[in-house]
């Protein structure tokens, strides 16, 4: 990983740098102030760092777990059901227009 | 504290025959809700006027010969994180104030069926990422035995709730410890079931694939009743076992002889010295009830923390993508969409949110997944593989369940890792899909309380209810 030169947040003993943190952080949607993103880069490296404990182990051949149940879709009779009121649920909405929920304008602007 | 009117299945005797009503006993409770709650800050919200209106109807149903269920008139409170139509379910984040669900969570209608009466919505670290309750956006939970010292987290408000006698028991919700570790800090039972056993629907969801709902009371029994009517399967949780809720009421006196108790010889180190002692004593009883004590090996036990810490914030990650300001709770205006859902989720979420999110998405992310997310699934195979091997030698294993008693506020909220230590010996489980308890035995440093922790395979819940029972009778 690189460490941009210049930047006094960056250590080259650190597993994040800031870059790599903004990156994240743009994936994650979350705005970060300069003071969060630092405090985050710092809190973040230090949990990595520690989490390379696992490296002593041997891994090789063992199968992932990704959840405890041996789990097989589960599958209903495609029969109408029920489902939640709708005036109800866009009730909870922080905007909602004809029956829908409403947001911002999803196209004509750059990321 | 206990009721004056006794343990929850002695309310719900009084209240069926007519010794006492649902209305008296609620009142009990909120009058102690108006002495302490100020200091104690277990709730979120109290749901006084449903609360009396619940108990009102229960008291005419009982007038008019009517049957009602074996929670009759149980005052219960419920974590905030469970979903109650029309009534504000928080997860105490600001990102969900003001919602109200469209739905009930399943375990809220089987306990409403079963005739319990909701005191209130439990505070808890925000979407139950902590280990102190010190995360809330509400402010922290007091506990009630020492109100200068954390409850634990992140149920910590149910646990209060319960000690400070608030409700006759309570609802949490465990993703690494989150009922268990709260439960030993403020000396109550608190049970994690089997991954699937209880219904997950309508729990808003931490990390999929290792929450469970579970119960806070006073007593053994009274835990085995609320498995009773909380478990079983649920057709709308696609992770719901197959089968009834395990009758675990009838197994209680059937005392510990000839069982085998596991004692982990490379327990991770950290632990007060009291709680250890305590332990030992725990040991020494069951032996001493007929038990034999077993040694076993967990090696991989100490990687757990590494695990849990990969696996719980990439579900998070995933899991709180749904939190953008479109469907429910806060939205922060901004000129197009993405800017909208920056904007909504900087201001919503807390720091430890966040954190929390940034260690997913970064462990999910191109480039890395492989190094860290993947390296954690497979530790977690290590963890459930070390547990059966163990468990073909014995049937529970023992350990403390918290490294220490209830700690001072400000104690670790610097130190996100130092947090994350509280949960070491609770971790295991949830990762291992498997069952485990807190039951309170004796008494640690500052005299505050000790939980011992029952371990147990999937779907162990009568072995580890039996011990547990025991525990309590040479408590």
């Amino acid at each position: 990983m690189s460490t941009p030169a210049g930047n006094d947040n960056s250590r080259a003993d650190r597993v994040l740098d800031d870059a790599v943190v903004a990156k994240v952080a743009r994936l994650a949607r979350l705005n970060l102030t300069p003071e969060e993103l630092a405090l985050m880069t710092e809190q973040l490296s230090g949990m990595l760092e520690h989490f390379r404990d696992v490296d002593r182990l041997d891994l090789s051949g063992v199968a992932p777990m990704a959840q405890p149940l041996p789990l097989k879709n589960v599958m209903r009779d495609d029969v109408v059901q029920p489902g939640l009121d709708r005036d109800e649920v866009l009730a909870a909405a922080p905007a909602a227009e004809d029956d829908r929920f409403r947001v911002p304008p999803t196209i004509g602007f750059v990321e | 504290m206990a009721s004056d009117f006794g343990t929850a299945i002695d309310i719900a005797r009084s209240v069926r025959d007519g010794s006492t009503t649902a209305t008296r006993v609620l009142e009990e409770h909120l009058a102690r809700v108006d002495a302490r709650e100020a200091d104690i800050h277990a709730f979120n919200l109290v749901m006084r006027d449903e609360a009396m209106a619940a108990a009102a109807r229960i008291d005419a149903d009982i007038a008019a010969g009517k049957p009602v269920g074996s929670l009759a008139g149980v005052p219960i409170a419920l974590k905030d994180n469970m979903c109650t139509r029309g009534v504000d379910t928080t997860c105490s984040s600001r990102i969900l104030e003001g919602w109200k669900p469209p739905y009930d969570a399943t375990v809220v209608t089987k306990l409403r069926d079963a005739g319990a009466v909701f005191v209130g919505k439990t505070n808890l670290d925000e979407f139950a990422m902590g280990s102190s309750t010190e995360n809330s956006a509400f402010g922290p939970t007091r506990n009630p035995l020492d109100i200068s010292r954390v409850p634990g987290g992140s149920s910590g408000g149910s646990a209060a709730a319960v000690a400070a006698g608030f409700a006759a028991a309570s609802l949490g919700s465990d993703t690494g410890g989150s009922i268990r570790q709260p439960a030993a800090l403020c000396g109550l039972v608190g049970v994690k079931p089997t991954y699937g056993l209880v219904s997950r629907q309508g729990l808003i969801a931490f990390a999929s694939s290792l929450d469970q709902i579970g119960p806070f009371t006073h007593t053994v029994a009274d835990a085995a009743l609320l498995m009773e009517v909380i478990g079983g399967h649920d057709p709308l949780d696609s992770t719901s076992l197959p089968g009834d809720a395990p009758q675990l009421s009838a197994v209680l006196d059937r005392g510990v002889e000839g069982l085998r108790i596991g004692r982990v010889v490379d327990l991770p180190e950290g632990s007060e010295p009291e709680v250890l002692a305590r332990l030992d004593a725990a040991f020494a009883a069951l032996e001493a009830a007929g038990a034999t004590i077993v040694e076993v090996r967990l090696p991989s036990l100490e990687y757990g923390l590494t695990a849990y810490y990969l696996v719980a914030p990439a579900e998070a990650s995933s899991n709180l993508a749904r939190y953008d300001g479109v469907r429910y709770g806060m939205r922060v205006d901004a000129p197009d969409l993405n800017a909208m859902y920056a904007a909504t989720r900087s201001a919503g979420f807390g720091a430890e949110v966040k954190r929390r999110i940034m260690l997913g998405t970064y462990a999910l992310s191109a480039g890395y997944y492989d190094a860290y997310y993947g390296k954690a699934l497979k530790v977690r195979r290590l963890i459930a593989d070390d547990f059966a091997a163990a468990y073909a030698s014995c049937d529970v294993v023992l350990t403390p369940t918290s490294p220490t008693v209830a700690f001072p506020f400000g104690d670790k909220t610097s130190d996100p890792l130092a947090m994350y230590l509280c949960d070491v010996f609770t971790i295991p489980t949830n990762l291992a899909g498997h069952a485990a308890m807190s039951v309170p035995f004796g008494a640690g440093a500052h005299g505050l309380p000790v939980g011992v922790q029952v371990l147990a395979p999937a779907l162990g819940e009568e072995t580890m209810f039996r011990v547990a029972a025991a525990l309590e009778r040479a408590s």
